[in-house]
């Protein structure tokens, strides 16, 4: 612990200085690479054929509309 | 066979439990609701007995078809569970202005019966549309049947009691008194059983999906359900006085009790209430305009900014208690910071219908999908701002809270849920359209009117509540008392109930429509929209010069 500097005195103690120091940044890390994540190379085309993907199954309700 | 007998069995015994529960139970409240299961396992038996068929065993499941049954009787629920919140909320908001209306009855007086409304139309209403739209979009966008159908068949069904037990308890006096996490600790447990099984419904069906990638919308489901889950165990960490009793004790108490309660309480708002409609939305918009959502990759920012932020959010309910002011001020930053992901949604929503909105002039249904979009986008702006501490001190306890829950719950989960119902309803019972898209334009506008009347004279009556209560003399007293504030909002909340008046009789004309769909009729109509054409007016101007 000490090697973190994070003090033990409490859990409260703990678990304030965690939040606004190591867990803090982790945190803000892992968020900022999940937003990057769709921006990786290839990802245009991930994302193009997943927003598209819903609509592979439209044609059988159209024709099932047509016929009645 | 070879599962009926052990089924009987199963419902055989939890009814001669239920009965036992019955004979030892420690409160008439407890008894009625051990009653209330032991009726529920005698129709399971019933049920279950008359359903034997020696044939299904050599009969094979059609694999070609989606297991929609479920999501039939979910839409007819969603429909039958909004008509009797949105009624137990005109009742309410009647007796507040009318308080005779409370008879000197207590199983009615305005405290039972407020949340039985907001637990009808969260739970209820809300409940069941969005575990009828999951299993309609988890086994459309993983092109799959749903994973174990029994247990799938145990959640609707094992909800509905839920909802039956937490709504009789209250009305019997039964509640822990906690905003939204009223029902007691028997009743808590059950869901949990429920939810736990539903969790396995969803995450077995995206495992045994067809396509390679996940659609967004399930992204917001399973955060929904695996958020709600983690939110009901931990307010509800309850002992009981006794096994057969309803009262129970948190182990939490003062200020922990307050924060761990509004952390639920904010983010039963977060999580059931936008990231489960968020889902529907993702899926039933694009469907609905028939082209892709705006952008996907904002979509997926949308997803996790919302994910970590809104869980820091709850502390604004606190502002100005025993909380410490640094927890106040994350809550209020965090509430802040939550406009951007809530905007950016909105934007992707709308944006979805770029080179398409000629469309909200033709299609009613899109319309209302636009206005919830639209509600989703002012409610957030609104949340955020009234989070802040020196509009909070203004604004917290009044009614301008009442008007701002309202804009969010009937513009943005109400309109967004109506919009699906429209969608789903012919798909579900193979019509070729809905029974009136005239219907559904009068639904629009009754609904729009009475949200507008709402919101209205909720922000009027709060805003003077709020001024009201902070009036000082020259003397240093406060100028009015209670009372008076009461008397002074009194034609707020009279116009408060033709609001919801007009909400609730567009929801009528809705309960007609998706009836008469089900029932296989249509109305003969004229089409909503076709652009004028006068063919004597259609020939080129005359020239001018032939002088």
């Amino acid at each position: 612990m000490s090697l973190l500097h994070l003090s033990t005195h409490s859990t409260y103690d703990l678990l304030r200085h965690l939040a606004d120091s190591y867990g803090l940044a982790i945190m803000a890390l892992v968020f900022v690479g999940l937003c990057l994540w769709p921006f990786r190379p290839g990802g245009s085309a991930a994302s193009r054929d997943a927003a598209l993907s819903i609509f592979e199954d439209a044609k059988e309700f159209e024709e099932k509309r047509n016929d009645a | 066979m070879d599962s009926v007998l052990p089924r009987t069995g199963l419902w055989l015994g939890a009814l001669l439990f239920a009965v036992i529960a019955t004979a030892l139970a420690a409160d008439i409240g407890f008894a009625v609701h051990m009653m209330i299961c032991a009726l529920a396992a005698l129709i399971g038996l019933i049920v279950t007995v008359r359903g034997w068929d020696p044939a299904a065993a050599i009969r094979p499941v059609d694999l070609g078809r989606y297991d929609d049954d479920l999501i039939r009787l979910g839409v007819i629920a969603t429909v039958f569970w909004g008509m009797a919140g949105f009624l137990a909320g005109l009742y309410i908001a009647l007796e507040l202005a009318f308080p005779q209306l409370n008879l000197g009855l207590q199983w009615i007086n305005f405290g039972r019966l407020r949340p039985l409304h907001t637990s009808a139309v969260i739970f209820a209403f809300g409940g069941n549309a969005l575990i009828a739209t999951s299993f309609y979009v988890v086994q459309r966008t993983c092109r799959t049947r749903l994973a174990l159908p029994g247990l799938a068949k145990f959640v609707f069904w094992g909800y509905q009691l839920f909802i039956v037990l937490a709504a009789t308890g209250y009305l019997m006096g039964i509640t822990q008194g906690k905003e939204y996490a009223e029902p007691e600790w028997y009743v808590d447990l059950w869901l949990t059983v429920v939810w736990v099984a539903y969790l396995a419904v969803f995450v077995g069906t995206l495992l045994k999906r067809s396509e390679p990638h996940i659609y967004v919308a399930n992204w917001f489901y399973l955060s929904f359900i695996l958020t709600v889950a983690m939110l009901h165990l931990v307010n509800n960490v309850n002992v009981p006085v006794s096994f057969f009793g309803s009262r129970s004790y948190p182990l939490f108490g003062g200020v922990q009790g307050a924060l761990v309660q509004w952390w639920y309480g904010h983010n039963a708002v977060g999580f059931f209430l936008t990231a489960g409609f968020l889902a529907m939305m993702y899926y039933f918009v694009p469907k609905q305009a028939e082209r892709p959502v705006y952008s996907y990759r904002l979509s997926i920012i949308h997803f996790w900014a919302l994910i970590f932020l809104y869980i820091w959010a709850g502390p604004h309910h606190l502002h100005y208690t025993a909380l410490p002011d640094w927890a106040q001020t994350l809550g209020m930053v965090f509430s802040v910071m939550l406009w951007m992901p809530s905007w950016g949604g909105m934007i992707n929503g709308l944006m979805t219908l770029n080179g398409a909105w000629d469309k909200i002039r033709t299609d009613p249904i899109l319309r209302m999908m636009v206005l919830a979009l639209a509600f989703y986008g002012m409610s957030t702006f609104e949340g955020p701002m009234m989070s802040i501490k020196s509009v909070n001190s203004l604004s917290h306890y009044t009614d301008w809270t009442i008007g701002h829950v309202h804009s969010g719950a009937l513009g943005w989960n109400g309109m967004i849920t109506f919009s699906c119902l429209y969608y789903l309803a012919p798909r579900l019972w193979g019509r070729t359209r809905l029974y009136s898209l005239r219907m559904v334009n009068w639904h629009f506008w009754l609904a729009t009117l009475g949200i507008v009347f709402y919101t209205a004279s909720m922000w009027v009556a709060g805003i003077t509540q709020g001024l009201m209560w902070r009036e000082y003399g020259p003397d240093g007293y406060l100028v009015n008392s209670f009372a008076d504030t009461v008397a002074a909002l009194h034609p707020m909340y009279a116009l408060r109930v033709l609001g919801g008046l007009l909400y609730l009789s567009g929801a009528a004309v809705m309960a007609t429509n998706i009836t008469r769909t089900i029932l296989g009729h249509y109305r003969n109509e004229a089409p909503m929209h076709s652009a004028a054409f006068d063919p004597a007016r259609d020939v080129p101007l005359a020239p001018v010069t032939a002088i």
